[in-house]
């Protein structure tokens, strides 16, 4: 066979395979830039959604509050499956002679350091939870381990509650982002398709994805995104006004949550107005410099050799258990299987059609294997110690010295008080409340202001040149959702709703990761 | 009294810029003068290329034919943009004076959607920087 006949052959899933252009669908009314249908149904769809649920507020929160649930509960196999596939994929990935194929093209370089590259990584897609979670979540496991251990026994309870906690925080999670970012990076920097979630599934739809097929997985992107953000905030608002009331004694009345929400979206305004390198990038390494701060605190505050000798035993507990925790078949501890893991999962999913387009924006320039390794292992790592210094302090404290408050609190189930009662049993709780109370607002602005940019991408057809004043919109938009959410009742029927688009989403990565398969098999960079 | 004009140029919308265009290849006739054309492109796909050596491509293309049609010298500079809706201004400017500009000839008002972009940048540009700067309307 000749080389010519060999080329004719190769299927190609690159944007010369189609005679659409980026942009071909947009529309600009009023000197703006939008893809048409998305923008519209997106935004229509949004604003119906509240409504109905403002509207309704018993039926949307008994149907969505059944819908979530029922969905992480029956098709727990589903979820499962599919995070492992996407762990199984990415270290196969890493490993794979693909793993030296370039986002952008062999000569691309990389446009971000890895500190401003890997700060914006974790503040976008993961930040929020680890405050809210470092602590609570620990302390519950080991207070209801999983597998069905006693929590008398000690010891093994402990292990069980650090490995729980670093299996919901460390490697799936991580490979579910890694999956769409990488899948969107590679279809818009090497193969020329539009960075929007659609282009990922060209190799298995053709040309049918710029029609209704892809109208849809986008849409659905931007109903996601912005109900899972616009929920977060209300909550963030609630939780932080709650932190603010206990350290400040600032009432935690609605007014000022909408005072924070009115804060956090100003802020996040101004940095998406400053753009993504003085803004957003900005904004995420003062973040990750307040953290690592935080982190450095606790650890030499707190029990520093168990904390440096916990992150091994805790890795070590992980690594054991990762397989037990990852299998959905004959599990007797359902209640941590649906309760926790499917939940999580779930979770994660319906916010990786935001982060993972966040991170594939930018990651131009970086290998597969690279790029894996340091969205994948580096934030499974750090994970890792952030779980060990927060949660594993505090149930250090519990077991060595008998410490009650992080217990009570973590057994009454209060999220957002967790940290700061772990943070008052170590010294100079004020600042670090301080700092504390700060990192919670700022992960909010830091996830608002890059998940503006997203909806505002998709809702432009994948353009990332639409005039300012639409990520303005997006961003003001997500604000006054969040407010009237959280006035009129119904935050928790549209989280639920958003948690539930991680159903959809699901299967949505596993054909990603098909379509990213068949392409890289393709790939020119592997003929060289 | 020039030698060096920059023009900046949107590839996607060239056919609403002959006066700037024009104005630009007479005066570089007139003073014997270099024209730059500056274009500046997103990393990700956009309608005009695919990726920014595309874009590279087009832009050199586009500056030959000019000189060819004209009778002038011509360059093309790119400006590959992370942020483009932010970071444009400041870019340009930048790129004027990595060329050595020495007259900017920029249309201000492009009808259409890249009015947000220019209709500001010709102001922009005339307040921030030293070089002198020809806006045409």
């Amino acid at each position: 066979m000749s080389t010519e006949t060999d080329q004719a052959n190769v299927p190609d899933f690159t944007v010369d395979a189609t005679e659409y252009e980026v942009g071909q669908d947009n529309v600009q009314p009023f000197g703006l830039d939008i893809h048409n249908p998305v923008f519209p149904i997106s935004a229509t769809l949004i604003v119906a959604f509240t409504v109905l649920v403002l509207v309704f507020p018993g039926a949307s929160e008994d149907f969505f509050g059944w819908l979530r649930p029922w969905l992480t509960s029956t098709f727990d196999w589903v979820f499962m499956s599919a995070a492992n596939i996407f762990v199984l994929f990415c270290l196969f990935l890493v490993l794979s002679p693909w793993g030296k194929i370039r986002l952008g093209g062999a000569d691309a370089k990389p446009d971000f350091s890895y500190i401003g590259w890997f700060a914006m990584l974790f503040a976008a897609g993961m930040g929020i939870g680890l405050m809210f979670f470092g602590v609570l979540e620990p302390v519950y496991h080991f207070q209801n381990p999983p597998f069905g251990i006693d929590p008398e026994n000690v010891a093994a309870a402990q292990a069980a509650a650090m490995a729980g906690t670093i299996y919901h925080w460390g490697l799936h999670p991580w490979a579910i982002y890694a999956v769409v970012a990488l899948t969107l990076a590679f279809f818009s920097f090497n193969n020329g398709l539009p960075l929007t979630i659609r282009s990922a599934f060209f190799p298995i739809l053709g040309d049918r994805v710029w029609g209704w097929p892809g109208h849809a997985i986008d849409t659905l992107a931007v109903f996601a995104t912005l109900f899972g953000l616009a929920t977060s905030l209300g909550y963030g608002a609630q939780q932080a006004s709650a932190g603010l009331d206990y350290l400040f004694g600032i009432p935690a009345t609605e007014t000022t949550r909408v005072v924070l929400i009115i804060a956090i979206t100003a802020v996040a305004l101004l940095s998406v107005m400053a753009g993504l390198e003085a803004g957003v990038k900005r904004l995420s390494e003062i973040n990750m410099l307040l953290a690592a701060l935080l982190l450095g605190f606790v650890i030499f505050t707190g029990p520093t050799l168990a904390v440096a000798t916990g992150f091994f035993a805790n890795a070590g507990a992980y690594f054991q258990n990762v397989l037990p925790l990852s299998n959905f078949v004959g599990r007797e501890d359902t209640d941590f299987m649906h309760g926790w893991t499917t939940f999580y999962w779930a979770w994660w999913i319906s916010w990786s059609p935001f982060v993972g387009m966040f991170i594939a924006r930018v990651s131009r320039g970086r290998t597969i294997r690279e790029f894996i390794i340091c969205v994948l292992l580096i934030p499974t790592a750090v994970s890792i110690l952030w779980m060990t210094a927060f949660g594993g302090t505090a149930v250090w404290q519990i077991i060595n010295l008998g410490t009650e408050s992080v217990a009570e609190v973590v057994a009454a189930y209060v999220p957002e008080l967790s940290l700061f009662v772990m943070l008052e049993t170590l010294p100079l709780t004020a600042i670090t409340s301080f700092i504390g109370i700060t990192l919670v607002i700022v992960f909010f602005v830091t996830s608002s202001d890059s998940g503006s940019l997203v909806i505002d991408t998709i809702t432009a057809g994948g353009k990332t040149d639409a005039p300012v004043i639409q990520r303005i919109f997006w961003c003001t938009f997500e604000g006054l959702v969040a407010i009237a959410l959280l006035l009129g009742g119904g935050l928790a029927s549209l989280q639920a709703a958003a948690i539930a688009t991680g159903f959809p989403f699901a299967i949505v990565l596993l054909v990603m990761c098909w379509g990213l398969f068949k392409a890289l098999r393709v790939d020119p960079q592997m003929a060289r | 009294m020039y030698q060096t004009i920059a023009v900046p140029v949107d590839l996607e919308h060239i056919d609403r810029l002959p006066k700037a265009l024009r104005t630009a290849v007479d005066l570089a006739k007139h003073y014997g003068a270099t024209v730059h054309y500056v274009g500046a492109t997103t990393e990700t796909p956009s309608p005009i290329a695919h990726n920014p050596s595309e874009y590279q491509a087009k832009l050199e293309a586009f500056a030959k034919s000019e000189g060819e049609q004209h009778g002038v010298d011509t360059k093309a500079k790119m400006i590959v943009s992370l942020d483009m809706t932010i970071d444009l201004d400041k870019q340009l400017r930048q790129a004027f004076e990595d060329i050595g500009a020495d007259l900017v000839v920029m249309a201000s008002h492009i009808p259409g959607i890249k009015d947000h972009l220019f209709s500001s940048n010709a102001g922009w540009i005339a307040n921030h920087s030293s070089i002198s700067v020809f806006i045409v309307r």
